[in-house]
């Protein structure tokens, strides 16, 4: 039986921490994280979960401890934004470097400076390179959801490796959702017992974590570890498909929503997608044919499939939360041109930049984006590759 | 069941860190880990290391040192790394997945514990995780060519404050890192010397015995950094605490104890005068730095003694 409650996102991802129950979990608090550990800490308090909290002096030694436990043998667990996953950001290499399995949402906050607590998604931009994988999610029911089947995948024998949960702090983790709660007893069998591989505690067979590799082995060490990344999708989509199973929730690499007979489209991450599907609809109304692509494994990129699921399209906007400086794109519109440089036919790319540090994203935005597109799929003409929007004069 | 800490029975015991790892030769650092794991023979123990001298030659590709679980993450977070593993042999524990008795030890230099590393020490130490933090401070950043640390001794030469003619050498004062542990409150914090091997070794020993955090800094020369002779590494730590330049004691529970009380106190000129890092307080004119490090040895031994003296028990009075 599953039950519906009212709760913010950040309380729905604690339940789901309570309902896979890590054997260790490090928290260390930092806006808009906190509520998320602070939540899970009073489950630890009350004896709901027999998880042991590792109460750290820094992000740093809180990633740097996750790998500790994770190394040692048992399913682990963590949370942070912003300035705490840069924080991290040495630890992050490490742990998937050491392929250790450990899940992590990222509430998504801006980065200093200026300091700023509210949503953007340059935090978690800044880690994906870190061979972490990446989830990301629209709404709490997919925080919850995302959160559940990261466990099923980062401790999946053919890949283990650590995954990001990423949804819009204060937009998504401090507002109250419609939330559709599993039951305890399935999510306990859904992520089942966890299987420790090479334990560190398993002292009648030492092993050695962390060796120096010199020139002779580090390039090869490296590509194994590029290799393991091609097996990710298929995890993710078998995962999703189980998942399906239980909730009836359906989850693919990304959310194609009224995309195939779309002659434009909108590319854009997390919260912002759900104000954008609204305003398709008005347009859909209107006789103009929108769609947009709603990524959700970001690291690794699948694309193959979203050039396939794009290619067809006269023009397209790619929607960051974060901009890469240095007079580069945004790190969406990168991998969405990467994906379809190689296709003959392929639509017209435009690069805005909205949502920095919480600056609303309203559906006149969205509106605005497609106006533009409609233009450009009319005329084949741009006016400026890469803007801002939502800036005020 | 305890091995007793003599030779005899000591030899009988399998070495815990093997021949063939690669450090230079001469190098304290193995003697005092193969000293810190035959005290420990009685217990499976998981160790961590920070990135420095030991863990880069202990454990190379394919190859490695160390017989025990051993594990290396980066260089300022081997306390937080084993604080993570330790808290999952208690969560394991608990959850009745594993029944041994295993010992927690971390290894690092003095960079990976006085400086960098310091932050995720002190959060380990305060947090009460049950370990035995072990620093083998020789001084430097030995690993990356001999830079100063906060364990540099004053007028030490290194590559990064060098003795010149304006500046003679590290100008500022060595941390005392040991009372700033012992300050932290924790049941057990204590100086030790490879040189004394039994009080070394007792000391470990005692330390894995008591429940909660546990720090021992060793006293580990570095003949490439010291500028020393490959052979005279426990002869220079036998004059560390000869001349009192690195007292043995220790604080239990807040009580302070030295353990080796020298015969003699001898000149710190007899410690320095062997080393090449200190070559340059030899040359004319330069006195004063040598009585200046004299009389910092002088207070810190006094106030030690008085230290001792204000824990030691008191005589009953008719």
């Amino acid at each position: 039986m599953t039950k519906i409650v009212a709760v913010t996102g950040n309380e729905a991802v604690a339940n789901a921490f309570r309902q896979v129950e890590p054997d260790v979990c490090a928290a260390y608090p930092i806006t808009p994280q906190t509520e998320l550990m602070q939540r899970f800490a009073a489950f630890v308090s009350n004896g709901q979960v027999k998880t042991e909290m590792i109460l750290v002096e820094s992000e740093h030694s809180a990633m740097s401890a996750c790998v500790g436990a994770a190394a040692a043998g048992g399913r682990v667990a963590t949370a942070t934004s912003s300035q705490g996953l840069a924080l991290m950001w040495e630890i992050l290499f490490i742990a998937s470097g050491l392929r250790l399995p450990i899940v992590m949402p990222v509430v998504n906050r801006a980065l200093s400076a200026p300091i700023n607590i509210h949503c953007d998604h340059s935090d978690a931009m800044g880690a994906r390179d870190s061979g972490w994988i990446q989830l990301w999610s629209e709404n709490a029911q997919e925080a919850y959801d995302n959160t559940i089947q990261a466990f099923r995948i980062a401790e999946h024998m053919d890949i283990r490796l650590p995954v990001m949960v990423c949804y819009d702090g204060f937009i998504i983790s401090h507002s109250i959702e419609r939330i559709e709660y599993l039951d305890d007893e399935v999510v306990k069998n859904f992520v089942g017992e966890y299987k420790p591989l090479y334990p560190l505690l398993d002292v009648d067979n030492p092993k050695s974590y962390g060796p120096l590799i010199l020139t002779d082995l580090y390039h090869e060490v490296r590509k194994a570890h590029s290799e393991v990344y091609k097996k990710v999708p298929q995890v993710v989509l078998e995962v999703a498909k189980e998942f399906e199973k239980i909730s009836g929730r359906g989850y693919g690499l990304f959310e194609s929503y009224r995309l195939e007979d779309a002659e434009i489209g909108i590319v854009i991450l997390n919260s912002a997608a759900g104000t954008t599907k609204d305003v398709i609809d008005e347009y859909r109304d209107k006789g103009v044919k929108v769609g947009l692509l709603k990524p959700r494994l970001f690291r690794p990129f699948p694309y193959e499939e979203v050039g396939n699921a794009l290619k067809h399209l006269k023009a397209v906007c790619v929607l960051d939360r974060a901009d890469a400086f240095g007079g580069s794109f945004g790190p969406l519109y990168l991998d969405i041109a990467a994906s379809l440089c190689n296709f003959k036919e392929k639509p017209i790319l435009i690069n805005r930049i909205y949502g920095l540090g919480g600056r609303d994203y309203m559906p006149e935005h969205a509106g605005q984006v497609i106006e533009e597109l409609i233009e450009i799929a009319k005329t084949g003409k741009v006016k400026v590759l890469k803007e801002y929007i939502g800036v005020r004069e | 069941m305890t091995t007793p800490l003599n030779l005899k029975e000591l030899s009988k015991k399998e070495l815990r860190f093997t021949a063939g790892h690669r450090l230079c030769a001469g190098c304290a650092a193995p003697t005092v880990v193969k000293m810190i794991l035959l005290a420990a023979c009685d217990y499976p123990v998981v160790v961590a290391s920070a990135t420095g001298c030991l863990e880069v030659s202990s454990c190379i590709s394919t190859y490695t040192a160390w017989k025990v679980p051993w594990i290396h993450n980066a260089f300022e977070n081997a306390a937080a790394t084993l604080s993570g593993v330790e808290t999952m042999y208690r969560a394991l524990k608990k959850q009745g997945k594993i029944d041994k008795d295993i010992k927690f030890i971390a290894i690092s230099g003095d960079g990976g514990t006085y400086d960098i590393g310091f932050q995720s020490l002190s959060g380990a130490m305060e947090r009460w995780h049950n370990m035995l933090y072990v620093c083998y401070d020789n001084g430097a950043y030995m690993n990356t060519g001999i830079q100063r640390s906060g364990a540099t001794p004053t007028f030490a030469d290194t590559t990064t404050c060098p003795a010149g003619s304006v500046i003679p050498g590290k100008p500022q004062h060595r941390k005392d890192l040991t009372r700033i542990m012992a300050a932290h409150g924790i049941p057990y914090v204590a100086q030790a010397s490879p040189s004394h091997w039994p009080d070394l070794m007792k000391k470990v020993r005692k330390a894995l015995e008591i429940e909660g955090p546990k720090f021992i800094n060793v006293f580990t020369p570095c003949n490439r950094g010291w500028r020393t002779r490959t052979d005279d590494a426990i002869l220079l730590s036998r004059l560390a605490v000869e001349t009192c330049f690195w007292p043995l004691y220790e604080v239990e529970n807040g009580v302070t104890r030295i353990t080796v009380k020298p015969k003699e106190k001898k000149p710190i000129t007899e410690f320095l005068k062997a080393q090449g890092r200190f070559k340059h307080l030899f040359e004319p004119g330069k006195e004063k730095l040598i009585e200046q490090i004299q009389e910092m040895v002088d207070k810190n031994w006094e106030r030690l003694l008085k230290e001792e003296e204000m824990f030691a028990p008191k005589q009953e009075t008719q």
